[in-house]
């Protein structure tokens, strides 16, 4: 059904990047995210899985504090990244979210060229002292995105001009630009056909090695290709969380096995 | 029979056939509703639309046509002799009208029968004092031959009158009669009753373009009317405008334009940034309340009617610009300038431009702010850099729309900034702009036949093509806007 993990492939120094207790997250009244607590891995993929509506969007988009654009959400509990409690009052969200960059479900370029889509966060965060530092940035980072190639002629195109999957590797490259140590990527190829899906699993792969990546996804086949951690969230619970390896061989809980089995979802 | 009777009789004609018509389709079909192609009620339409449409459009065809035939008819009686000096035979023909509906009116009033008609003569009876008795006055003495006339025009009226009637309503009874005969169970009679919907939709649209074609045509007719009697060089280049009633007048539209644009241009430097400002904070600061009431009490400001602004023009504004500003500055003294109405006309024009941008700001996808705080960008760096941007061919089209409104104002002008063109750089001096001047050219006691009127005309349409243009602009702009997003 989907592709057997490599098993063995763990990661050599397992330092804990981000750490969440009893986290808690409300919808006015909807309690979207109840008691969650998770120890996710630097330079590691982790994975979201669960069924739709179950509380994975929202639990991301926690650890870059994203919820606090939305104004009826509340987030209650800890959750620290490096030891440092993100939601400590002298936390910025705005300097939090230049070390934790993120990717949305949708393609969303600037209406700007492909060259402005880069440098807006290197801009706003001052990263370039001059032009030729930030056309370096901009080079590195679209090459991360693994897009170079296609787009080095056409810099000055609009960004919104390009096909979904690369409009998808531009976010990425866009948010690998601020250098930030996390990277949330929030179902990052569900609009995305088969090839460009390839392409953007096989970039995630390689930000493993300055990144912690946290992947959102619905497809369990993709979960099992990218990731080395699996968290299972259930209706606000994480019901699941360990060795992807583990999880889709060896589920624990009688839920996961139903998920992953096509049982629920 | 008069038109409205015959009109009522056509419909009443009409409803009848909708009931006989829906009945003879039911009892045709053996009283089967299924038997039917439509359903009953549109056979009574069918028959409603075949008893009433050809008649009441012969109706309305005769009553345009009919005072025309019979003006051809009479202006054969008059002579050149009955044209007095100075008159022309269209106003023999009005008089020959008002004498025949002053008959009328005698009759009705009972001060004359119709064979007293008959009698009347000009040497044996004043006319015109018998007419002035039932409250209709003639301008001069009724010479024999135009009292002929009358007459002449009030028997050939009334005759065909009746032809018109009984035209109608025999042409309802055989729409009637025919619709009856064509109800059969196959008959198709919803097809019927939707084209004309149809057709009824047609018209309407018609109605519209039509009507815009013809204010067009009009001022188009005008203006070339006017340009033969004052040379359009002169128009487009002459600096200044200085009409005179005895002849002579100087019509250069080049001041006029000056006034115009150079007001809105104040109005836009004022408007444009507090609408703008007004538009970011609505859809990216404020709360969900405060939204709800600071909307609609900015949009009340687009409620006031103009004339109210260009009180507040006069009375506030301008006596306050020209002792706080102009006087002590040495730049005039007058209450009316440019600065009074371009600021007032501002403060008009904020609702448009707040209202107009809000939307497009609020069009801006969710997406580009999460994806520009995901970044770690303020909410101002988000505004200025991303959600500005993406809005600005949205803004620009507001801001288009604004300035067409703000070229196309009068009142504000009128009571604001003066009625003195002018070609001046001080904007607290009094000028006026296009639509002052077609209003003032046109009221008072005018001849439509001097350049000094006609002129309106070719303002008009000057202004006409310029806030077409900015519209045609500014849709289009809009318009490519939307594309970007879908
Ligand atoms: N902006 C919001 N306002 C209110 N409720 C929300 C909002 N976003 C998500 N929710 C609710 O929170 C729950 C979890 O949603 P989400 O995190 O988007 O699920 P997932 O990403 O796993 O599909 C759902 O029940 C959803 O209805
Ligand atoms: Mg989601």
């Amino acid at each position: 059904m989907y592709d057997a993990p490599i098993l063995g492939d763990t990661v050599d120094q397992k330092t804990t990047k981000i750490s969440a207790r009893d986290v808690q997250v409300y919808y006015g009244d909807t309690h979207a995210i109840k008691d969650v607590n998770v120890d996710i891995d630097s330079k590691t993929v982790t994975a979201f899985i669960g069924p739709s509506g179950c509380g994975k969007s929202t639990f991301l988009r926690c650890i870059n504090r994203m919820n606090d654009t939305i104004d009826v959400c509340r987030v209650v509990g800890d959750i620290k990244i490096d030891g440092e409690d993100i939601y400590d009052k002298r936390v910025d969200p705005v300097q939090l979210r230049a070390k934790v960059g993120m990717v949305f479900q949708k393609p969303n370029p600037f209406p700007k060229s492909i060259y402005d889509n880069i440098a807006y966060g290197p801009r706003i965060h001052g990263l370039a002292k001059n032009k030729a530092d930030l056309d370096v940035i901009v080079e590195k980072s679209l090459r991360r995105g693994a897009i170079w190639d296609e787009v080095k002629d056409r810099l000055d195109a609009p960004g919104t001009g390009l096909s979904g999957g690369q409009q998808q590797r531009l976010c990425i490259a866009r948010a690998v630009a601020t250098e930030p140590e996390v990277l949330l990527m929030d179902e990052p190829c569900s609009a995305l056909d088969p090839i460009a899906t390839a392409q953007v699993e096989e970039l995630i792969d390689e930000l493993r090695n300055q990144f912690s990546v946290v992947i959102v996804t619905h497809s369990m086949q993709q979960a099992a290709r990218v990731s080395q951690k699996t968290a299972f969230f259930h209706l606000g619970n994480l019901v699941e969380y360990g060795d992807t390896s583990q999880i889709f061989t060896n589920p624990l809980d009688e839920r996961t096995q139903n998920y992953i089995t096509g049982r629920i979802g | 029979m008069s038109a409205g009777l015959v009109i009522l009789a056509v419909v009443a004609i009409a409803t009848v056939g909708f009931f006989v018509g829906r009945a003879k389709s039911l009892s045709s079909a053996g009283g089967d509703i299924r038997q039917l192609h439509s359903l009953p009620s549109y056979y009574g339409q069918a028959t409603f639309l075949f008893a009433a449409v050809p008649a009441l459009l012969v109706t309305f065809a005769w009553l345009i046509l009919q005072p025309m035939f019979v003006a051809s008819q009479i202006s054969g009686m008059i002579v050149s002799g009955d044209i007095v000096e100075g008159a022309s035979r269209t106003l023999v023909m009005a008089d020959v009208r008002r004498i025949a509906n002053g008959l009328d009116v005698a009759v009705t009033a009972g001060k004359l029968s119709e064979t007293g008609i008959e009698k009347l003569n000009t040497a044996s009876t004043d006319v015109r004092a018998l007419l002035a008795g039932v409250g209709v006055a003639v301008a001069s003495d009724v010479q024999q031959n135009i009292l002929a006339a009358a007459k002449e025009f009030r028997t050939l009226t009334s005759t065909l009158r009746i032809a018109m009637a009984v035209v109608a309503i025999a042409l309802s009874v055989l729409g009637l009669v025919v619709a009856l005969t064509r109800i059969k169970p196959e008959y198709r009679a919803r097809n019927v009753s939707e084209q004309a919907v149809k057709a009824l939709l047609i018209l309407s649209s018609l109605v519209a373009i039509l009507t815009t074609v013809g204010i067009i045509a009009s001022l188009v007719f005008e203006t070339l009317h006017f340009f033969q009697l004052y040379p359009a060089k002169d128009f487009f280049f002459n600096l200044t405008w200085n009409p005179q009633f005895t002849g002579g007048s100087d019509l250069g539209f080049i001041p006029l334009l000056w006034g115009t644009l150079y007001v809105s241009f104040v109005a836009l430097v004022f408007a444009v940034p507090i609408g703008l400002f007004v538009a970011v904070y609505l859809s990216e600061y404020a709360t969900n309340r405060v939204r709800s009431i600071v909307k609609p009490a900015v949009e009340i400001l687009a409620g006031i009617p103009t004339i109210v602004y260009g009180l507040f023009a006069l009375i506030t504004v301008g006596p306050l610009l020209r002792d706080y500003f102009a006087q002590p500055l040495g730049l005039g003294q007058s209450s009316s300038s440019v600065l009074t109405a371009g600021i007032v006309m501002g403060i008009m024009l904020i609702p448009f431009v707040s209202s107009l941008s809000d939307d497009v700001i609020n069009a801006v996808p969710q997406a580009m702010r999460d994806g520009s705080y995901g970044l770690g960008a303020t909410q101002s760096e988000t505004v200025k850099q991303v959600i500005l941007p993406a809005a600005l061919p949205g803004i620009v089209g507001a801001i288009l729309l604004a300035a067409s409104r703000a070229i196309g104002e009068t009142m504000i002008v009128v009571m604001g900034a003066g009625a003195a063109a002018k070609l001046s750089l001080n904007p607290l001096e009094a000028m006026t702009t296009i639509t002052v001047k077609i209003v003032s050219q046109l009221t008072g006691d005018t001849e439509f036949a001097s350049p000094e009127t006609l002129v309106a005309f070719a303002l008009g349409l000057s202004l006409f093509v310029i806030t077409l243009g900015l519209n045609v602009l500014a849709l289009y702009i809009v318009r490519k806007y939307r594309e970007q997003y879908e």
